[in-house]
């Protein structure tokens, strides 16, 4: 950010939104908003109860499982949608539609189907963050050069060796990129998890806190939550640049 | 058994002199016809060009040698053989290099037998010995994106000229390069020719490129495409490399060409 000539250091922008809910939780005008002091302080106060630690790792545990199974379903699958036409034409309209789908109204449907615990939230997880990990795979998969191809062809590479070899490394931008979205649909996925089908980690925190007008915890559990997604999305952020040297050279 | 061994016996003893042969290829795309009918000779050992405006069919004819495509009739042999496919005995070079961009020239040069399942001490050895050939030495470690085009296709003919294949297929491999590359190259392939004991086969559009590395041309003419003249500047290579351009015959050569095809050029 820049004012005038000087070049303010990066996050400053964070400091001036964050002396402004400081200022508007002082001025004691609502008391959903209490000052940004006061819910670093319970953030801190809170991070090493029991019932946060519980609450994170169960969380973890559903988000890390959901964005697995959302990459090791979805990558082979958007990989098979961009290389055969037919998987393609069968499947491209379903991906739509979830992708643009309102989820969420899904969840009662999961929830009958698979139960009120861990599985369902991990399945809504995966659900959030499946379709846009398959289109990305696909897209990556179908702007492959096509002497590429016909490159594994000539030297007798068999599909095993195509897949592992070339079609993965070759669309590893765009599935990087694919993964990035589908993670923060995924944090999305665990919470609404949480809250809709059984009251267990952050979900239930939010719920606790929320009814009970503990509106400086309400604010440090999100915090948390924030940084966290921030972190995963940075990491694969990195990643991406990692391999975009040559996502403009294949 | 013994039945089948005599008659592969024949069809080597009949066309050793012929390392690749097509037979009255067609290739249709719907209703277009890009091929009718193409019947070529490539003689063992040397290198002949497939020259042609754009359109005529050259590379579609390379490719159906490389059995990246099946023509719609008619037969290709390799060695006595009819392909079926693509096979260890023959490699290509591509006009845009085809290299993985991800892996560094020692593995994109052994990349060719990495796919056969060599073992790595074995086709890093191998690579090696190429990659200094071409010039290469000391770029082992560098990727793709860090060399020039000009080197790109030197680790590309590298990679091809270490499968060890018998018939070596060029689809246009200088035309991404620079003028003064390409003259370095075309100056190399003469060599390359000479001294390899393999069939190049080698697609351009370029009359001068053409006669000034060819023992063999075939000029192909497109709407239908086919095969209107072969030319045989052989005599060009005894002399010596560096006055080829200023040979009369070369001079001649080029001119009939460009006059058999100036029409077809709008």
């Amino acid at each position: 950010m820049k004012v005038g000539n000087i070049q303010l250091p990066g996050m400053s922008s964070l400091l001036l939104w964050g002396l402004i809910w400081e200022i508007v939780g002082r001025s004691g005008l609502t008391f959903f908003v209490p000052p940004l002091s006061e819910v670093i302080a319970t953030l801190f106060s809170v991070i090493g109860t029991p019932a946060f630690l519980t609450a994170l790792s169960e969380t973890a545990y559903a988000f890390f499982l959901g964005v697995f199974f959302a990459i090791v379903i979805g990558v082979p699958v958007g990989i098979l949608m961009g290389k055969n036409r037919l998987a393609d034409e069968l499947l491209l309209p379903w991906v739509n539609i979830f992708l643009s789908a309102p989820l969420t109204a899904l969840v009662p449907v999961l929830m009958v189907l698979f139960g009120f615990g861990m599985k369902s939230i991990i399945i809504t997880t995966t659900l959030f963050a499946i379709w846009i990990i398959i289109l990305n795979a696909r897209a990556g998969v179908k702007q492959i050069n096509r002497s590429l191809v016909d490159m594994a062809k000539s030297f007798l590479a068999t599909p095993w060796d195509a897949f592992f070899k070339i079609y993965i490394w070759a669309a590893l931008p765009e599935i990087l990129g694919g993964i990035r979205i589908g993670v923060i649909r995924a944090v999305k996925g665990v919470i609404i998890g949480q809250l809709l089908i059984s009251i267990v980690g952050f979900g239930a925190l939010f719920e606790l806190y929320s009814s009970n007008f503990l509106m400086g915890h309400f604010w440090a559990v999100l915090i948390v939550l924030f940084a966290m997604a921030f972190a995963v999305s940075e990491l694969l952020a990195y990643l991406e640049r990692r391999v975009s040297y040559y996502a403009a050279t294949r | 058994m013994s039945q089948t061994k005599s008659a592969f016996g024949q069809a080597a003893s009949l066309d050793t002199e012929h390392a690749v042969i097509t037979r009255n290829i067609c290739k249709n795309y719907g209703a277009v016809e890009a091929l009718k009918d193409l019947s070529l000779e490539f003689p063992r050992g040397q290198l002949t060009s497939l020259l042609g405006p754009s359109g005529c069919g050259k590379t579609t004819l390379l490719k159906i040698i490389a059995g990246l495509l099946e023509p719609t009739s008619g037969e290709v042999e390799v060695n006595g053989r009819l392909i079926n496919g693509p096979g260890p005995n023959r490699a290509f070079v591509f006009q845009d290099f085809a290299l993985l961009p991800w892996a560094s020239v020692m593995r994109n040069v052994a990349f060719g037998l990495e796919l056969r399942g060599m073992p790595k001490s074995e086709r890093e050895a191998i690579a090696e010995n190429y990659i200094s050939a071409v010039g290469l030495s000391g770029f082992e470690n560098s990727y793709p994106h860090e060399l020039s085009g000009g080197m790109r296709q030197r680790v590309g003919l590298a990679r091809a000229l270490s499968v060890d294949a018998k018939v070596l297929l060029m689809d246009e491999p200088f035309s991404a390069v620079d003028e003064q590359t390409r003259r370095k190259f075309q100056e190399d392939l003469l060599g390359l020719v000479q001294n390899e004991n393999k069939t190049f086969i080698f697609v351009t559009h370029s009359i001068e490129e053409a006669v000034y590395v060819s023992d063999q041309i075939a000029i192909l003419l497109p709407r239908p495409s086919r095969v209107s003249e072969i030319i045989r500047p052989r005599a060009l290579h005894g002399k010596d490399v560096s006055n080829i351009r200023r040979d009369p015959e070369y001079l001649d050569i080029v001119d009939q060409i460009w006059a058999s095809l100036r029409s077809y050029v709008e």
